[in-house]
C-alpha cells in the first residue's frame, strides 16, 4: 500500500467513526434538539409545570379575541389539538391555518397559557394573484403542482409528529 | 483534478476565467437585484418582505459550497499533498465567513418581521452560526504557528472535523421542529417557489457564485505569489 493510500486509508475511517459518533449523538438528543413539541407529543409526555414550546397550525375558525389584547385559538397537528391563550401583539404572520410556535405552560384545564407567539411559515412563495386563483379553484397547494387533495396539500411541513 | 494541481498550470486556466466570471457576476447582480428588488411580485403570505429572501438564500448556498470545497481542498491537501489545496482553502475562507455572516444578517432581519423575533435556538439558526464559528476558527488556527507548513495541518483537519455540520446544516429543518421553514428549492418534489420568484433567486445564486470565483481566483494569484516571496527569502537567507 503506497503513503497515499494509506493516508486516504485513515482519512476515511476518521470520518467515518466521526460521522457515526456524531449521528448518535444527535440522535439521543433528539427531545432537547427539536424547537417545539406537537399537540401528539404534549399528549404523549405530559410537560407538567415546565415551560415547553408547542407548535402547529393555528386551527381554522379557532381564533377568538376575549377583550382587551388576549386572543385564543387552537393550535392543531391535524391529529391533535390543543387550545391556547395568550395576551400580547400578534405577530405580522400569525393568521388562521399558518404555522405558529407558542413558549408557555401547559395549565391543570389542559389550556395552554403562552408567554410568547412566535409566527412559522411554509416553504410555499408565490404571488398574491397565483395564491387568489389557486384559492378560487379550491386548491391551496404549490403553485404549478398538480393538486393532490386540498388537505393534504395544506398540512406539508409546519406539521411533523415526532415519534 | 490532480492535472490542475500544477500551480503553473492552474494560474493560465485562472486567468482566462478571471474577466468571465467577473463580467457575469455583474450582469447577473444589475439583473437579479432589479428583478428580484422590483420587477418580482410580492409574496401572497409575506408581502414585500420576501425580497429579502434574493439575498439571505444565496448567501446561504455559498456558505455551504465554500465550506464544501475547502474540505474536499483539506482532504486533497492532506492525502495528495496538493501545493495548490491549502493556497485555496485559505483563499475561500474570509469569502465563506462573509456570506455566512451575511446570511445570518439578513436571517435575523428577516426573522423580526416574519417570525416576531431577531434569533431562536433552533437546529437552523444554531448550526449556521456553529458554521461561522468554523470558519472563525481556521482563519485563526492556521495562522497561529509560526510554520505555515503545521498551521495548515491543523487548519486541514479542522475543516474535515467540521464537514460533519454540513449535512446538519441541510437537513436540520427536516430532522428536527425548527421555527426556520423547510426547503422551498433543493427538494423531493421540486421547488415550491412560483416560476416569477424562482428565476430571480437563480440569478442571484449565479452572481454570488460567480462573484466568489472571481474572487477567489484574485486571492489564490496572491497566496502562490506570498509563496514564491516566502521561498525566495528563504533561500537568500541561507
Amino acid at each position: 500500500m503506497t503513503r497515499k493510500r494509506r493516508r486516504l486509508m485513515i482519512l476515511a475511517l476518521a470520518l467515518l467513526g466521526l460521522g457515526t459518533a456524531t449521528a448518535l449523538t444527535l440522535s439521543a438528543f433528539r427531545d432537547n434538539i427539536v424547537f417545539f413539541y406537537s399537540p401528539s407529543d404534549l399528549a404523549a409526555k405530559p410537560p407538567g409545570g415546565r415551560t415547553v414550546r408547542i407548535g402547529g397550525l393555528v386551527e381554522a375558525g379557532s381564533l377568538k379575541r376575549e377583550g382587551g389584547m388576549t386572543v385564543t385559538f387552537q393550535v392543531t397537528d391535524t391529529a391533535k389539538s390543543l387550545p391556547v391563550t395568550y395576551t400580547g401583539i400578534l405577530p405580522d404572520l400569525f393568521r388562521e391555518g399558518q404555522g405558529v410556535v407558542a413558549e408557555g405552560r401547559l395549565g391543570a384545564d389542559g389550556v395552554f397559557s403562552a408567554t410568547e407567539l412566535l409566527a412559522k411559515h411554509d416553504e410555499k412563495y408565490m404571488p398574491p394573484d397565483v395564491a387568489d386563483a389557486l384559492k378560487r379553484a379550491g386548491h391551496p397547494g404549490k403553485p404549478g403542482d398538480a393538486p393532490v387533495s386540498a388537505g393534504e396539500e395544506h398540512q406539508t411541513s409546519t406539521l411533523r409528529t415526532n415519534p | 483534478m490532480h492535472r490542475f494541481a500544477n500551480p503553473a498550470r492552474f494560474l493560465r486556466i485562472a486567468n482566462a476565467v478571471l474577466p468571465w466570471a467577473a463580467g457575469l457576476s455583474a450582469v447577473c447582480f444589475a439583473a437579479g437585484l432589479y428583478l428580484g428588488l422590483f420587477a418580482s411580485p410580492p409574496d401572497y403570505q409575506q408581502g414585500d418582505t420576501v425580497r429579502i429572501m434574493y439575498i439571505h438564500v444565496p448567501a446561504a448556498w455559498m456558505s455551504m459550497f465554500t465550506y464544501s470545497t475547502m474540505a474536499v481542498a483539506a482532504a486533497a491537501a492532506l492525502v495528495w499533498k496538493h501545493p495548490l489545496a491549502e493556497v485555496y482553502a485559505k483563499a475561500a475562507a474570509p469569502l465563506g465567513a462573509g456570506f455566512t455572516a451575511l446570511c445570518l444578517l439578513t436571517g435575523s432581519l428577516w426573522g423580526a418581521p416574519m417570525w416576531g423575533t431577531w434569533w431562536v435556538w433552533d437546529a437552523r439558526l444554531t448550526s449556521v452560526l456553529v458554521l461561522f464559528f468554523l470558519y472563525l476558527g481556521y482563519m485563526a488556527l492556521v495562522d497561529a504557528f509560526d510554520d505555515p507548513a503545521r498551521g495548515n495541518k491543523a487548519g486541514n483537519i479542522l475543516l474535515l472535523v467540521g464537514a460533519v455540520n454540513v449535512p446538519i446544516i441541510k437537513f436540520s429543518v427536516e430532522w428536527w421542529n425548527t421555527l426556520h421553514q423547510p426547503a422551498s428549492v433543493f427538494r423531493l418534489g421540486g421547488p415550491t417557489i412560483a416560476a416569477s420568484m424562482l428565476w430571480p433567486l437563480l440569478l442571484m445564486a449565479v452572481a454570488f457564485q460567480s462573484y466568489f470565483f472571481a474572487v477567489v481566483i484574485l486571492r489564490i494569484r496572491a497566496g502562490l505569489a506570498a509563496r514564491r516571496v516566502q521561498t525566495l527569502r528563504l533561500g537568500q537567507a541561507n
